[in-house]
């Protein structure tokens, strides 16, 4: 029930799942043996911004539209061909629509 | 029954309405409850028995050709593994919808036609995978299109609501007509309309295959593939958590109705290697542009809806190596069957987890009144059970061991490779930048500090978190037993679409 085999590849969820039970029990076994000199709300647990002043909590997170910027940035010419086409304007949408749709009736037609 | 009677469900809702919203919710319920019952039925009748027809008029349901006719004519119902495949999708969205919508849609006016669209919608799109008849295929598109076009521009309040409903409308228009185009071609030289009727008698000509170009056309833009697909992210976006997954469905319908009409109608007529191709091609293009696109987003429904076009190509592209190798039979048994399994067993992982992933961008929508990723941050505080069901859906769309999408991944990618390995990396590439995408997306939005204007936000209500859990129980359950799934639904709706000759015979039996 739970296996997929397909003669060549074997897919079984639920031996990932013990095993990724027991891989987690490891780790947490393994944690536990670590410092136990912690201790939250101390000047231990502060941030540490290589010696600048941190600004107040709501002010630190990172927004969406900077995640991932250097990808972004790199990828500036892919992304100015593929936004493009989306001018939100549905005349263009058909404009594609009737090149798509002349360009597979002339294939099925004539190459198939 | 399954078909008519959401149709007089629909028309009973605003009545209902008049007596109170409370006796709506609950007819609503009960009406859906026992339509779920009767496709189970259903569902166990074609698995033991195998195609089930159904004659409208006739004095038995099986009489599909008349006496001294040749072909059918009367309206035919025909359920295969395939067609019922579609149906249980459709249905456990569609419940799973409903009841989300109960509170998400409280308090909201004209909930009458929300529930009326609603059925509607369902109808059109039951009507759509169960019908055995072309004409009758194009105009439960259009009860789908119009019913869908209602739903996502029903809160007219917001401007952008009514843009995506207009746009939706007019690219199913054009589609539907598309399609009537093509059944007036096929009829003008078949003079018949039964699917199994015209694949018993089609000759491949140059006519036909202007026919099969303009219906493949018509629905790839209704499964908003690339690069017809710029209509998907504007509807979608808009369309309420109840709908929007619907929406989605009814897009997988017509990837249906493009299976349907390649494998069945077509099916030995056409050069399936080259079709293949195409199928692959759109596939590719839809995987790739989809997730670029979405990675970029900023407005969670909007990145989510991108990531739907983004699936879509795995259903296609697994597909769509099946038909490439239809003709040779070393390689479809080798994968070609497995690689359709793949994208077969796609679309229902995909429809459960995306229609999980939509109602948790509106869960956050519902409390906070924003789409905006860049103004969110540290909701998992106030919303823990959306927190953990967002999880749950991106993990299973980025194809993470051990939930459901990995399970159709892997297939696709075991068979892809064995066809084409540059495909697969293409494949495994779009499936790191799904987690990315829905990686970013979780930091901007649950996790980073408090932020002041979300300290009183609450959690969303019951309702709305038992339609979540309906679905991540079933994307949790199909990712630990995906060999029960495959064999008992998925398996069988491939076979069904391979073998044309027992779809042509359930219909055309005795007719030479």
């Amino acid at each position: 029930m739970s296996v997929i085999n397909y003669g060549y590849a074997v897919w079984a969820p639920l031996i990932w799942v013990v095993t990724l039970v027991i891989i987690g029990i490891l780790a947490l076994a393994w944690r536990n043996r670590g410092q136990k000199n912690y201790k939250k709300g101390t000047t231990q647990a502060d941030v540490f911004l290589s010696g600048v002043k941190v600004p107040p909590e709501e002010q630190r997170h990172v927004k969406s539209e900077n995640i991932y910027w250097g990808f972004f940035e790199a990828l500036k010419g892919l992304y100015n061909v593929m936004i493009r086409p989306h001018t939100g304007i549905v005349n263009d949408y058909l404009l594609w629509f009737v090149a798509v749709l002349a360009i597979t009736v002339l294939i099925v037609v004539l190459a198939v | 029954m399954i078909v008519w009677l959401p149709l007089v469900a629909a028309f009973l809702n605003p009545l209902i309405s008049r007596a109170s919203s409370k006796a709506r919710d609950v007819f609503n319920l009960a009406i859906f409850g026992f339509i779920t019952f009767l496709v189970g039925l259903l569902a166990r009748d074609v698995h033991a028995q195998g195609i089930r027809v159904y004659t409208f008029g006739a004095k038995l349901p099986e009489l599909t050709v008349p006496e001294g006719y040749m072909v059918p004519v009367r309206i035919i119902f025909e359920v295969d593994s395939m067609s019922i495949f579609m149906g249980i999708v459709i249905t456990t969205v569609t419940l799973a919808s409903l009841i989300y919508s109960l509170q998400f849609m409280k308090g909201r006016t004209g909930l009458a036609r929300f529930y009326s669209l609603t059925m509607l919608l369902y109808a059109g799109m039951m009507g759509l995978a169960l019908t055995g008849d072309m004409f009758n295929l194009f105009v439960f598109l259009e009860i789908a299109s119009i019913a869908g076009a209602g739903l996502a521009a029903y809160r007219t309040n917001m401007a952008d609501a009514v843009e995506g409903g207009f746009k939706y409308i007019v690219i199913s228009a054009v589609s539907a007509l598309l399609v009537l185009f093509t059944v007036g071609i096929l009829y003008a030289q078949y003079n018949a309309l039964s699917i199994a009727a015209l694949a018993h008698y089609i000759q491949g000509s140059r006519l036909d295959m202007l026919a099969l170009g303009l219906l493949a056309g018509a629905f790839v833009i209704k499964l908003a593939g690339v690069p017809v697909h710029m209509w998907a992210p504007d509807t979608y976006t808009v369309a309420p958590a109840g709908a929007t997954p619907m929406i989605l469905a009814a897009s997988y319908t017509s990837m249906y109705a493009l299976y349907r009409v390649t494998f069945t109608l077509y099916g030995a007529h056409i050069n399936t290697t080259a079709i293949g191709w195409i199928v692959i091609i759109v596939g590719v293009l839809s995987m790739f542009v989809g997730v670029m696109m979405a990675v970029h987003q900023t407005d969670i429904k909007r990145m989510m809806a991108y990531h739907a076009i983004s699936q879509g190509g795995y259903m296609l592209l697994g597909v769509g190596v099946g038909l490439a190798v239809l003709t040779d039979p070393v390689a479809l048994a080798s994968y070609g069957r497995d690689a359709m399994n793949g994208g077969i067993f796609h679309i229902i992982n995909h429809v459960f987890y995306k229609a999980l992933l939509f109602m948790t961008a509106e869960a956050i929508f519902f409390r906070i009144g924003t789409r905006d990723t860049n103004k969110m941050g540290g909701l998992a505080r106030n919303m823990k059970w959306t927190a953990v069901f967002y999880v749950i859906g991106a993990l299973a769309i980025s194809g993470i061991p051990p939930f459901n999408g990995f399970a159709s991944k892997l297939l696709i990618y075991q068979t892809v490779l064995r066809f084409n390995p540059v495909l697969s990396v293409i494949a495994m590439f779009v499936s790191l930048v799904t987690l990315a995408s829905f990686t970013k997306v979780f930091y901007a939005t649950f996790t980073g500090p408090q932020m002041p204007a979300y300290k009183e936000v609450k959690e969303v209500p019951r309702s709305m978190i038992i339609g979540m859990s309906i679905l991540a129980a079933l994307i949790i359950f199909f990712g630990l037993f995906p060999g029960l799934i495959v064999n008992s639904i998925v398996a069988p709706a491939t076979n069904a679409l391979i073998n044309q000759a027992s779809y042509i015979n359930a219909v055309m039996g005795g007719v030479p």
